[in-house]
């Protein structure tokens, strides 16, 4: 069904419209280029001067031709009108032009059903609590502005507002029943690829000096993690992620190549537990050092790193479990040792330095002593390490003596690796914070690190970790004990006061509440759910099926409460209703308003073919209704005889 | 007329026997053109409720009711309101009387069954408020004694609109007092040539046999207290009512005083139809004179005009 297009829109209505648009379109300021959020913001003040000062509205052309600037400007930008950035992009300029027309009703209309699709497209980047909550008063305030619009200058603001969220509570049950059963789709719905993966934080999958300093300037959450049983002592918590084995001079890389199936000899209880990792658009997972059982859909790599079949986009859940002590290839193929123990033509003072210490002692583990002695002797630990030139391990070593995680583990490696000692980079994440609130341990980019592993004979590949030799409450404490005053951590980190402490925690459990139980709602637990209520293994048919008999139910339940709580109507106004729609149906329209007595008179002249069957009935309306007997019969019989 | 046609089967649309109809035709015999106002006013009295007229002076006021007074065999008297008029020239003074020592009161106009308070609004509020104390309760206290008025006992009040020079203009609790304030409004060009052409009406007001008696209104307004109101159209009044309250377009609601009045006068004015049931086109029709002397409207402090109420009307659903 249409709005007339000439149907003239209430002035007062206005201001409502504005503001649901302001609403829907508002959160969009936060990732949309800014010329758009500049044009959008002027284009929204323009039209509210022309209402306030009740001007004329621009003309088509001008319309036509604002549309056409404005898509070219995002064509120039996007260079693509389709995807989530440009498609919203779109979106939100069509919404601030559209203010600029608001002529009719149907105009108005236009308004608010844009608005009500914009507020989905705010869940494409971010689907936070706040986000939540302003979506929900936004929906809220584009009901009340649908309502406005039709309610015309009679309704009052608080009608309106109750009116609306009356509307919006009764669509709860419904809302209910599509989140529980509607069939989840295993990956990302929407977006396409470079929308997905673009302006991540997080670990990558090489190493160069300086890019795990930066990461550590993130206080943006990692993973969490859910232990089954105690939380394992904080040295152990060597979460793996890339191992660096290719070392250009200046750049560390994975082995491009496959990897043999790791030999792990098991020396403890396996550890439980249940990780939460938000999306890096990376195949691996974290895992804890060494991972024994891995979910059903990851792979083990020779290195001992968990990756997944998909780069992981979205937040997701795995259950692993891992042993903290192990043997990990006691057995080592010629050809992994070989490419453990390359390393490029510079550094030439570290690779001396190296050669000299195993010639005073030809055993690995001095050589190892050795390195660690000099790092705890002479080094300092630092996110602003200064900038490294050509020989960057030389300059390190000899010269400037201050640097991250990376600096250290991978002069450590070359030293090991010039000494003859088979060595590697392990980078990933050291340690995490418990959260008292809801146990969970959180961990963030802050705690990205990089550690060394060597291989022994007879012990397999250990983990050494130079950064605890320079500075061991890196590793007990965290970051930011270990790092001097002054230091540019973000500044959540460097909270000590106890009562902030507290509270963020507090947010930070609510919100990881809100991820693990409502964002979290995936193909599992959906499955889960509908086992408790007795149907097992349910496929999207069966999820179908049950979301429409829930629907149904609903709607049945819905309708009975409707019919039930209908106004008693009097079996004589009932007849007198069945009238009108038969008078309705020849064209004869009574407004509500008129009396039959009025309807009569007005037939007389309008459908004297009508009239005489009409008044007879009306008579015996007006005698069964308002007189002092209800008789039905004759009401019947004058019906009857109606043409 | 369009009503003819109809068949006598149909007795609610043809124009069945309607009583006093003698009276309203006598009367529009001396009102030309004003048909319409002359069964308001006769429903108003019907009713028991008090009558105000307001419009232009030489519109035919007076006329109005005197003609009434005469038809309907009411003992009438005639106060012409001024600025100096007291409140004793209306109820009676005492006077001593020498040759028996005593005072003895002389009865004011107002003694009489139906009193035309002639243009009320050029009196001071004093002596309004003196003559609508007796409109309301029916009795006048003087010089402590208080007299019963004769019954029945109407006002018909006439007045010029307030914009005029030297007028006190009635204060809403004194409006709500008379049950129906009508406009006569210009005649129409025939009833006027028609007026031109018998040299005027007043004459005739000399000739005016009356055509009933003043003991008989009393069972009259007792059969138009009987006619039936349904639980429908006691619905309709209400949510008339109810829509007077919440309409943005008044500056207040009807009060339920005037519910019951609005309720009183549609069962008169069924009555008068013929009927003894009212429709909810008796409470259209007596809706306008019963409730615009009520409600201000909020653009100016007027009273509502005829298109705010005919708005009211239409935003009522008829139930």
């Amino acid at each position: 069904m249409s709005t007339p297009a000439k149907e003239a829109l209430d002035h007062s209505a206005t201001p409502w419209l504005f503001l649901a648009a302001v609403a829907t379109v508002a959160p969009h300021f936060a990732h949309q280029p800014s010329w758009l959020s500049v044009c959008v913001a002027l284009t929204f003040a323009w039209g509210g001067w022309l209402w306030w000062q009740d001007r004329r509205l621009p003309g088509r052309w001008l319309l036509v031709l604002l549309v056409a600037g404005g898509c070219a400007a995002i064509l120039a930008e996007f260079h693509t009108l389709f995807g989530r950035d440009p498609g919203v992009a779109l979106l939100v300029m069509l919404m601030a032009l559209k203010l600029l027309e608001l002529k009719s009703r149907r105009d108005a209309i236009v308004v608010v059903i844009l608005g009500y699709f914009l507020l989905l497209t705010h869940y494409f980047y971010s689907q936070s609590i706040p986000t939540g909550l302003w979506l929900l008063t936004a929906l809220w305030l584009v009901t009340a502005t649908l309502i406005r619009v039709h309610g015309g200058s009679a309704a009052t603001t608080r009608g309106t507002l109750r009116h609306a969220a009356v509307l919006a509570a009764q669509s709860l049950p419904f809302m209910l029943v599509l989140y529980l059963l509607f069939p989840r789709i295993p990956g990302p719905l929407w977006g396409l690829p470079q929308d997905a993966h673009a302006g991540r934080t997080g670990l990558s999958e090489t190493m160069t000096p300086g890019n795990i300093a930066s990461l550590a300037q993130s206080s943006e959450i990692a993973f969490r993690v859910l232990f089954d049983g105690a939380l394992p002592p904080r040295d152990k918590l060597y979460w793996r992620g890339p191992v660096l084995e290719a070392f250009d001079g200046r750049i560390w890389r994975p082995y491009p190549g496959v990897t043999p199936h790791p030999q792990l000899a098991l020396l403890s209880q396996p550890v439980d537990y249940q990780t939460t990792l938000e999306g890096h658009s990376q195949r691996w997972l974290l895992a804890l050092d060494a991972p024994s059982t891995l979910p059903a859909d990851a792979i083990l790599s020779g290195t001992l790193t968990v990756n997944a079949r998909q780069p992981v986009v979205n937040r997701q859940r795995h259950r692993f479990s891992s042993v903290l002590d192990y043997r990990f290839n006691v057995e080592e193929t010629q050809a992994v040792l070989q490419r453990n123990l390359a390393l490029p033509g510079n550094n030439p003072r570290s690779v001396d330095l190296a050669r000299r210490w195993r010639a005073e002692n030809s055993s690995p583990q001095a050589l190892i002593d050795k390195a660690l002695d000099l790092f705890a002797r002479e080094f300092f630990y630092t996110l602003r390490p200064p900038l490294l030139g050509e020989n960057g391990i030389d300059e390190f070593l000899f010269t400037t003596r201050r640097g991250f995680c990376e600096h250290f583990a991978a002069a450590f490696v070359v030293l090991m690796r010039a000494g003859g000692v088979p060595a590697r980079v392990v980078t990933g994440y050291q340690g995490g914070e418990r959260n008292p609130v809801d146990g969970f341990l959180v961990v963030r980019q802050s705690d990205a690190h990089a550690w060394a592993e060597v291989w022994l004979a007879g012990r397999g590949w250990v983990r050494v970790d130079p950064t605890a030799a320079v500075s061991p409450s890196r590793i007990e404490a965290g970051i930011a004990d270990a790092l001097p005053a002054g230091e540019p951590l973000p500044a959540l980190l460097q909270v000590r006061t106890d009562w902030l402490r507290t509270l963020r925690h507090r947010w930070e459990a609510i919100n990881n509440a809100w991820n693990q139980q409502v964002i979290g709602f995936d193909r599992e637990r959906q499955r889960d759910l509908l086992a408790r209520f007795g149907l097992p293994d349910a496929d999207w048919r069966d999820l179908a099926i049950a979301l429409g008999t829930a629907t149904a139910l609903l709607l049945t339940a819905s309708l009975a409460w409707a019919l039930y709580h209908r106004p008693h109507r009097d079996p004589a106004a009932r007849l007198w209703q069945k009238v009108l729609r038969y008078l309705a149906r020849r064209q004869v329209h009574c407004a509500p308003w008129e009396t039959p007595l009025a309807l009569a008179v007005r037939l007389k002249a309008e459908r004297p073919e009508l009239a005489e069957p009409v008044a007879q009935v009306v008579e015996a309306y007006l005698l069964a209704r308002y007189g002092t007997a209800c008789d039905l019969k004759m009401l019947r019989a004058a019906i009857a005889r109606l043409p | 007329m369009v009503m003819k046609k109809v068949p006598m089967s149909t007795p609610l649309l043809s124009a069945s026997p309607r009583p006093l109809a003698p009276v309203l035709a006598r009367a529009d015999e001396i009102i030309l053109g004003k048909s319409t106002e002359i069964r308001l006013a006769v429903a108003c009295l019907l009713a028991g409720g008090h009558l105000l007229i307001e419009d232009l002076p030489g519109l035919g006021k007076t006329t109005l009711a005197q003609t009434l007074a005469h038809l309907l065999g009411l003992q009438f008297s005639r106060i012409q309101f001024t600025s100096d008029l007291l409140p004793a020239d209306i109820t009676g003074v005492s006077i001593f009387e020498r040759e028996r020592s005593e005072f003895r009161f002389l009865p004011g106009p107002i003694f009489s069954q139906l009193l035309l308070a002639d243009e009320i609004n050029r009196a001071t509020p004093k002596t309004q408020s003196a003559l609508l104390e007796a409109m309301e309760e029916g009795q006048v206290t003087a010089e402590g004694e208080t007299r019963r008025l004769p019954q029945p006992f109407f006002v018909i009040a006439t007045q010029n609109p307030a914009h005029q020079i030297g007028t006190f203009p009635l204060p809403e609790s004194q409006l709500d007092r008379f049950l129906m304030r009508l406009e006569l409004g210009y005649p129409d060009q025939a009833a006027e040539r028609r007026l031109l052409a018998g040299g005027g009406q007043r004459q005739h007001l000399d000739q005016l046999l009356p055509l009933l008696d003043a003991s008989t209104l009393p069972g009259l307004q007792r059969e138009v207290a009987a006619v039936h109101a349904a639980e429908p159209l006691i619905d309709y009044v209400l949510a008339l009512v109810e829509a007077s309250r919440q309409a943005p377009a008044f500056q207040h609601g009807l009060s339920p005083r005037a519910g019951l009045g609005l309720l009183a006068a549609a069962r008169a004015w069924a009555w008068l139809a013929g009927r003894n049931m009212v429709l909810p086109d008796d409470v259209q029709a007596v809706l306008p004179s019963v409730a615009r002397h009520r409600l201000r409207s909020l653009q100016g402090s007027d009273h509502a005009s005829a298109e705010d109420i005919a708005a009211l009307i239409r935003s009522v659903a008829i139930p």
